[in-house]
């Protein structure tokens, strides 16, 4: 007779490799600390083996726009928006003790020498681990952005019928 | 004493990190093989059995070692067998 043992521990880890927990996070904010705090969950829920789903809308898209890239819209009060509106992952400002940038650069250096990975860092882990990046199309229409203006490996443009249909398997769901 | 088969060093590096690196070196271990990771965060402390416990990879054991002053731990993971 062939008895094949299975221990608890490995019933679980091939239950989770069939279907795995999903978590979804509308990252909203554009502000480092913030992004940062939903790149650590993203990216530590993604290491647990979860499948992570990031909507990035409003001033969250700032995290995943290409530096200095301007607005594409041709109103002139979008345009002077888009101006004030810098996007980049490097170049998102602290919620509090910005500065006028000040503060936010002495907070990186802080960052850099306790080996504290950056935004830019994190997301390329999060891609890296699989993490999915979605975009939202009403703010990029909003605010004149385009998809050639976000980093590469964002993975869909969006709604929120996308998100909620997400949502709706996740069993934890994040807004930032 | 755990014997292990591969270390892992994150000594300076919070989390998530940690976690993130164990994830990845995990891959390159043999199921039934022990990975050690080195570090001096002391949320691994808690970080680590949560990860096992939702991974399915074994937590063996963890040794604290140093002063107060400058402690580092040492979690040993057991690849879980596929």
């Amino acid at each position: 007779m062939n008895i094949t043992q299975v221990e608890p521990a490995v019933a679980l880890a091939e239950l989770q490799e069939t279907k795995p927990d999903r978590v979804t996070i509308v990252v909203l904010s554009g502000n480092m600390d913030r992004v940062m705090a939903a790149f650590i969950i993203a990216t530590g829920a993604a290491a647990m083996g979860m499948r992570v789903t990031m909507f990035f809308t409003f001033w969250g898209l700032n995290a995943i726009r290409r530096k200095g890239t301007p607005s594409a819209a041709k109103d002139w009060l979008r345009r002077m928006f888009g101006l004030l509106n810098r996007g980049g992952a490097a170049s998102l400002p602290l919620s509090r003790f910005h500065f006028w940038g000040l503060g936010t650069r002495m907070m990186k250096r802080v960052m850099r020498t306790h080996r504290m990975p950056g935004v830019p860092e994190l997301i390329e882990t999060a891609q890296d681990l699989g993490v999915q990046f979605i975009a939202c199309t009403t703010t990029m229409g909003l605010m004149g952005i385009t998809k050639d203006t976000l980093i590469d490996g964002v993975d869909q443009l969006a709604g929120v019928t996308t998100y909620l249909a997400e949502a709706k398997q996740g069993s934890v769901n994040l807004f930032i | 004493m755990i014997q292990a088969d591969v270390k892992l060093d994150t000594l300076g590096y919070f989390c998530p990190m940690p976690i993130i690196m164990t994830s990845k070196k995990i891959k390159e271990l043999v199921p039934g093989q022990v990975l050690e990771v080195v570090s001096d965060d002391e949320g691994i402390k808690k970080d680590m059995p949560a990860w096992c416990q939702t991974t399915g990879h074994e937590m063996v054991g963890l040794e604290e070692e140093g002063s107060d002053a400058k402690r580092i731990y040492k979690a040993f993971v057991k690849k879980a067998k596929r």
